[in-house]
């Protein structure tokens, strides 16, 4: 019975993205693909990989939609024609698509057997300091990845800021967003955002022991942060404001000290003895989920677009 | 059990799939947002019943879907406004009863 | 017998969904698709989250369970509100 729903899993999967790529209508691509998420979402819990469907959960059903869907209305707004042109079968793209998906293929099943034995995680786990292992993973025994990580998504916001006109820079993130006092959007964005900001704590705190952790409890806190700045109660910061860039930078700093305390007291760069692993993993992973929450959340709503000065 | 639960996990997914031929016929942009609206539920639907089987942390995931569920279609109201930041609910009197065709004079 | 209350609110619930994907396929209207959605769906969501919850075996999850539900019912009600009001002034434009 299982393998029926995992068949018809992968069926709806596959269906929703050929719907993707095939519809023609910008519109209708957006939808699938926020469906796209949603059930790659299921398919990961399918998988045994709860910390990855949370992640999708609350970017692909949220974060993404409304990107995707802001960008939409604002080439709406200022009249450019947003559907594509009409089907015309291209054939060295799909010649190029099909032989990349077979080369991907191949690489698959012709990838050897190890051959020495390698480090099995569950002896390793008891030094990381916690009981998650993709939490040890992550911000042990592969910190430089994540540290990188973390840098990455900063660069990306900087990025996003350099599209700033000379005259927006003083202005407020984001279009101004106005509601109608008492009404459904306004109570949305007060009635969700005590429960979201609860589980999004909780999740950075369980994530030492159970699935979750910084970057699933940040996204969470983004989303709710994004919730409340639609619903007009949240006024988007000034990309000069100070205090705003220290929570930018708190994480990527934090995780760059402890990597700096390690190989000043000797024990390696990105080293966590196995003694203060589970305080420093737990203090690492508070600054990343504020900085990580603070980041999305920003790259969401976006550079200042003027209109609000304030 | 767990065969019945995944059975109706399979129920779900198939009344889903049904449900995108909608999404894809459109026509209004309306009819796709409640796409979404609907494809949200149900993908909390199947994490509920698959719960039992994956493990009880699986719920944790159809909270966060239950939660941003809303939040594609916020974000389609909004950019659908006429400025991206507004409200469908302003301009509009609190109560405003429509005129019902028998009373409305000619 | 919890088993047996699993068999029956999970059936109503699936046969709820299903009435609601019917209702939003075959209805004329997107304003009456959309009561396909907000009432349907949810109540068929209702009924699989209280057969679930005859399964849990902590009060914990019961707890979350119910929690899942009124969130879902809290987005439902939102969503239906602001997307008939958007398709309306939509209509009205045209």
């Amino acid at each position: 019975m299982t393998l029926i729903f995992d068949a018809m899993l992968c069926a709806l999967t596959l269906g929703v993205a050929l719907a993707t790529v095939l519809g023609c209508g910008v519109f209708r691509t957006i939808v699938f693909f926020v469906v796209y998420g949603l059930l790659l979402s299921v398919a990961w819990v399918r998988l045994d990989a709860v910390d990855v469907a949370l992640a999708e959960a609350a970017i692909g059903a949220g974060l993404t939609g409304v990107l995707f869907l802001a960008a939409f209305g604002k080439l709406t707004r200022i009249g450019v024609e947003a559907e594509p042109s009409p089907k015309r079968f291209h054939l060295p793209a799909a010649l190029g698509c099909i032989g990349l998906s077979g080369a991907m293929a191949w690489a698959w099943f012709a990838l050897p057997e190890p051959h020495r034995p390698t480090p099995d995680l569950s002896d390793a786990l008891p030094r990381a300091g916690v009981e998650n292992p993709v939490t040890a993973v992550l911000l042990n025994f592969r910190a430089w990845d994540t540290l990188l990580e973390g840098t990455v998504l900063l660069a990306a916001l900087i990025g996003l800021w350099i599209l700033t006109r000379d005259e927006d820079w003083h202005h407020r993130l984001g279009r101004l967003q106005h509601v109608r006092s008492g009404g459904v959007m306004e109570s949305f964005g007060r009635l969700l955002p005590p429960v979201g900001t609860l589980v999004g704590v909780y999740l950075i705190y369980i994530g030492a022991d159970q699935p979750g952790g910084a970057f699933q409890g940040g996204t969470v806190l983004a989303a709710v942060g994004l919730i409340a700045a639609l619903a007009g109660l949240l006024r988007p910061p000034r990309i000069t404001e100070c205090s705003w860039r220290m929570a930018l930078v708190a994480g990527p700093l934090v995780f760059l000290g402890a990597g700096v305390a390690g190989e000043v007291f000797g024990v390696g760069f990105l080293t966590l003895p196995g003694s203060i692993a589970e305080g420093a993993i737990f203090i690492i992973e508070v600054a990343l989920g504020l900085s990580i929450a603070v980041t999305l959340a920003l790259l969401v709503i976006g550079p200042p677009e003027g209109g609000d000065s304030e | 059990m767990t065969a019945w639960l995944t059975l109706m996990a399979v129920g779900l997914l198939v009344s889903l799939g049904a449900a995108l031929v909608r999404v894809w016929h459109g026509p209004d942009r309306a009819d796709r947002m409640i796409g979404v609206q609907l494809a949200g539920t149900s993908g909390v639907a199947v994490l509920v019943l698959l719960a039992p089987v994956e493990g009880w942390v699986a719920l944790n995931v159809a909270l966060i879907l239950a939660l941003f569920a809303a939040l594609a279609a916020v974000g389609f109201v909004k950019s659908a406004s006429t400025d991206g930041g507004g409200d469908p609910e302003e301009g509009e009197d609190p109560v405003e009863p429509r005129p019902v065709g028998r009373n409305a004079d000619g | 017998m919890a088993d047996f209350a699993t068999y029956l609110f999970t059936g109503v619930g699936l046969f709820f969904f299903v009435a609601g994907s019917v209702g939003f396929l075959r209805f004329p209207d997107v304003f009456s698709r959309l009561h396909a959605l907000t009432k349907a769906d949810n109540l068929g969501l209702g009924f699989i989250t209280l057969g679930t919850a005859f399964q849990a075996e902590a009060w914990r999850d019961a707890a979350l369970l119910a929690l899942i539900w009124g969130l879902v019912l809290l987005a439902a009600g939102t969503v239906s509100q602001l997307i008939s009001r958007d398709a309306l002034r939509e209509r009205d434009e045209k």
